[in-house]
C-alpha cells in the first residue's frame, strides 16, 4: 500500500474536489438510472431527469417488467444464468487446469502454446464472431444455447492471469515433495495446489462472469429464437421495440430491466472487490 | 509481457519426469481442445471462406485473393476504418490521461474518501456495455433524456448529441465512462508495485511531488500503460455495441458501414455476403494486431 512513511501526506481539498468531478461523471448515468426506474411513460418524457417525477411508479413497473410479453424477462434472467454458470465456469475450470500445467510442469510444445495464447488475447473478439458464426451454422450450432456457451469458455486472458497467478503461489518444492511421497499429480492437484489457487481462481472467475454476463455480440449473431435470449439481448430488443415504426411504448420497461440487469453484477463486484484488485495487480506486476 | 516464466528443470530423468511431463500436458489439454474449436477453426475456416464468392448465377467458385482486393478499394469499408482510426487516435489517449490523472491522484494518498473514489470509478466497467450504450442513449435524447433539460436552461442547443457531426463524440463519451476506471485500476496497480523505500529515498533527496511524479511514478506505471493502451487499440477496432445499440434509438444517423464490425455484421446477416464478411473480418484483424504489435514493441522498446 501507498502509506508512505516519508510523510504523512496532507489531504488536499483541491485535489478531492477536482477527481469529484469524475466521480459525478461515472455516477451520473446510474443516478439518472434510478430517479428514471420509479417513472411510468409519460413521466419518463415529461420530467427532470436527475429528480423523481408526478408519481411514483417503481412497484408497477418491476410488476409490469416480468408480465409484460408473456413474462419472458425471467426466462431471459433464467438463460443469463445458465450462461454465466456453464460458460464462465467452464471458462475458470479450463483457464485453472491449463495455467496451472503450464505454470508448473514442462513439456513439448509448451513455448508454443505461450506464444499462440498470447497472440490470441490480441485477436480482437467481435473479429472472431463472425467466423465463429460461419463455422457454428455449418455445424448446425447456432440459435442454440451451445454457440454461446462454447465460445464462454475460452479465455486466453484468463489462462494467463492464472498462469502467471499459479507460478508464484505455489512452491515447486511442494510439487516435489508430494511426488517423493508417490501421490499422482492429479492427487496432489486436488489435494495441495488447489487451495493455494483460490485467490487466483476468484479472479479469474470474476473476470469471466462480467465477460458472460455482459456478452452481446455473440447472442446477437448467434441467436433467433428469443427464449433463448440472455438479457442483454432481450433488452435490445425490447428497445428495438420501443423505438420503431408503429412502436409500443416500453420505454420505462427498458429501463427498469436495465436496472435489473446491473443490480446482480454490481453485487457480485462490490462483494468481490478484494480479489479484483489483487487479480489486476497480478497481472500487472508480471507483464 | 515477458518470455515465459522459467520452470526448475526435474532433477530426476527417465520415467518419473516422462510421467511428470505427461500429467502437465493432460493439464494443458481441455483448454487446446476448446481453443482449437473456437479460435483456431474459425479462424481457418473463414480463411478458406474468403478465398471463394458466391454469385446468385454461377454459384460458388474460387477466386483466389480477389475478395481482399475488393477490400481495398471498397470505399465502404474505409469509411468505417478511418472512422475508428480518428476515433481511436482521439479517444484513446483522453480516456488513458483521465485515467492516469486519477490513478495518480488515488496513489498519492491526498484525497479525502480515496476508498469511495476507487469504487466508484470503477463501478461502470461492471455495467453491460449494452446497459451503458442505451443509459446515454436515453440521456442523449430530447425527449427522455438531460439533453432536452440542459438545452432549456441554456436557452439554445447547447448539446446536440445525434447529429452527423457530434455523433463520433458520443460514442466516444460512452466509450471513456465504460473504461475509464478500469484503466485506472490496472495504473494504480502498477503504482502500488513501487517499494516504499523508493519514496523514502526520494524524500531523503529532498524530491518534490512532481519530480518524485515525473522520475518514479512514471516510469513504474508505463508497462501497464502500453497495455492499457494495447487492449484500448483493440477495443477502439471492434466498435459494435455502443453504435449499434445508438442505432436502434436514431437509426437514420448510423450507417451500415460506420465501423467495419458493422459493416461484416451486415454483410453477413443482411447482404448473405459471407466469403465477403469473412473478408472485411480478416483485413480488420489483421490490421487491428499489426497496430496492437507496433505499439507494444515501440512501447517495451523505450523500457530498455
Amino acid at each position: 500500500m501507498a502509506g508512505y512513511s516519508y510523510s504523512r501526506p496532507r489531504r488536499s481539498i483541491t485535489l478531492t474536489v477536482l477527481l469529484g468531478f469524475l466521480l459525478v461523471y461515472s455516477v451520473l448515468p446510474l443516478t439518472w438510472l434510478l430517479f428514471s426506474i420509479t417513472k411510468d411513460q409519460p413521466d419518463l418524457l415529461g420530467s427532470f431527469g436527475l429528480w423523481f417525477g408526478e408519481g411514483f411508479a417503481l412497484f408497477d413497473n418491476l410488476g409490469q417488467v416480468f408480465t409484460y410479453d408473456g413474462g419472458i424477462f425471467s426466462r431471459w434472467f433464467l438463460n443469463t444464468l445458465v450462461y454465466v454458470v456453464v460458460g464462465a465456469g467452464g471458462a475458470t475450470l479450463l483457464a485453472t487446469a491449463g495455467g496451472y500445467g503450464l505454470a508448473k510442469y514442462r513439456f513439448r510444445g509448451r513455448n508454443a502454446v505461450f506464444a499462440v495464447v498470447l497472440g490470441a488475447i490480441a485477436v480482437p473478439g467481435t473479429a472472431l464472431a463472425v467466423p465463429t458464426f460461419l463455422l457454428f451454422s455449418q455445424l448446425g450450432l447456432t440459435n442454440t444455447m451451445w454457440a454461446i456457451i462454447l465460445p464462454s469458455l475460452v479465455s486466453p486472458f484468463g489462462l494467463y492471469l492464472m498462469w502467471v497467478f499459479a507460478a508464484e503461489a505455489v512452491p515447486t518444492e511442494l510439487l516435489e515433495a508430494a511426488r517423493v511421497d508417490g501421490a499422482s499429480e492429479l492427487r496432489t492437484f486436488f489435494t495441495i495446489s488447489l487451495r493455494l489457487l483460490v485467490p487466483g481462481i476468484v479472479t479469474v472467475a470474476l473476470f469471466a462472469i462480467v465477460a458472460t454476463w455482459n456478452n452481446y455480440f455473440l447472442p446477437l449473431i448467434m441467436l433467433n429464437d428469443p427464449n433463448l435470449y440472455p438479457l442483454t439481448l432481450g433488452l435490445y430488443r425490447w428497445l428495438a421495440d420501443a423505438s420503431g415504426i408503429g412502436a409500443a411504448p416500453v420505454f420505462h420497461l427498458v429501463i427498469t430491466g436495465a436496472f435489473l440487469t446491473i443490480v446482480p453484477i454490481v453485487v457480485v463486484f462490490l462483494v468481490l472487490q478484494r480479489y479484483w484488485q489483487s487479480g489486476l495487480s497480478t497481472g500487472s506486476v508480471k507483464q | 509481457m515477458s518470455a515465459a516464466p522459467p520452470i526448475p528443470r526435474p532433477r530426476r530423468g527417465g520415467r518419473l519426469s516422462a510421467r511428470v511431463s505427461r500429467a502437465g500436458a493432460g493439464f494443458v489439454t481441455p483448454f487446446l481442445v476448446a481453443f482449437a474449436l473456437v479460435f483456431v477453426a474459425p479462424l481457418a475456416y473463414s480463411l478458406y471462406l474468403s478465398l471463394f464468392r458466391t454469385q446468385l448465377v454461377g454459384g460458388t467458385r474460387f477466386v483466389g485473393l480477389d475478395n481482399y482486393a475488393a477490400v481495398f478499394v471498397d470505399p465502404k469499408f474505409w469509411d468505417g476504418a478511418l472512422r475508428v482510426m480518428l476515433f481511436l487516435a482521439v479517444q484513446v489517449p483522453v480516456m488513458l490521461a483521465i485515467a492516469l490523472v486519477a490513478a495518480l491522484a488515488i496513489d498519492s494518498g491526498r484525497l479525502h474518501g480515496r476508498r469511495l473514489f476507487r469504487i466508484g470509478l470503477f463501478l461502470p466497467y461492471a455495467v453491460p456495455g449494452v446497459v451503458a450504450a442505451m443509459m446515454w442513449g436515453f440521456m442523449y435524447s430530447d425527449r427522455v433524456g438531460l439533453t432536452g433539460s440542459l438545452n432549456d436552461l441554456a436557452g439554445f442547443e447547447l448539446l446536440v448529441p445525434y447529429t452527423k457531426q457530434w455523433l463520433l463524440v458520443s460514442i466516444g463519451n460512452i466509450v471513456t465512462w465504460e473504461f475509464v476506471g478500469y484503466n485506472m485500476l490496472i495504473l494504480y496497480s502498477a503504482l502500488k508495485t513501487v517499494p516504499a523505500e523508493t519514496y523514502e529515498a526520494a524524500a531523503i533527496d529532498g524530491a518534490g511531488q512532481f519530480r518524485i511524479v515525473r522520475h518514479i511514478k512514471l516510469p513504474a506505471v508505463r508497462g501497464a500503460l502500453v497495455i492499457a493502451t494495447v487492449f484500448s487499440i483493440i477495443g477502439s477496432f471492434q466498435l459494435f455495441n455502443e453504435p449499434q445499440i445508438l442505432k436502434g434509438l436514431v437509426p437514420n444517423l448510423i450507417p451500415t458501414s460506420y465501423t467495419p464490425n458493422i459493416y461484416a455484421y451486415t454483410l453477413s446477416f443482411q447482404g448473405n455476403q459471407v466469403s465477403y464478411a469473412a473478408t472485411v473480418a480478416i483485413v480488420m484483424g489483421v490490421i487491428t494486431a499489426g497496430i496492437a504489435y507496433l505499439v507494444q514493441l515501440r512501447g517495451m522498446r523505450r523500457d530498455s
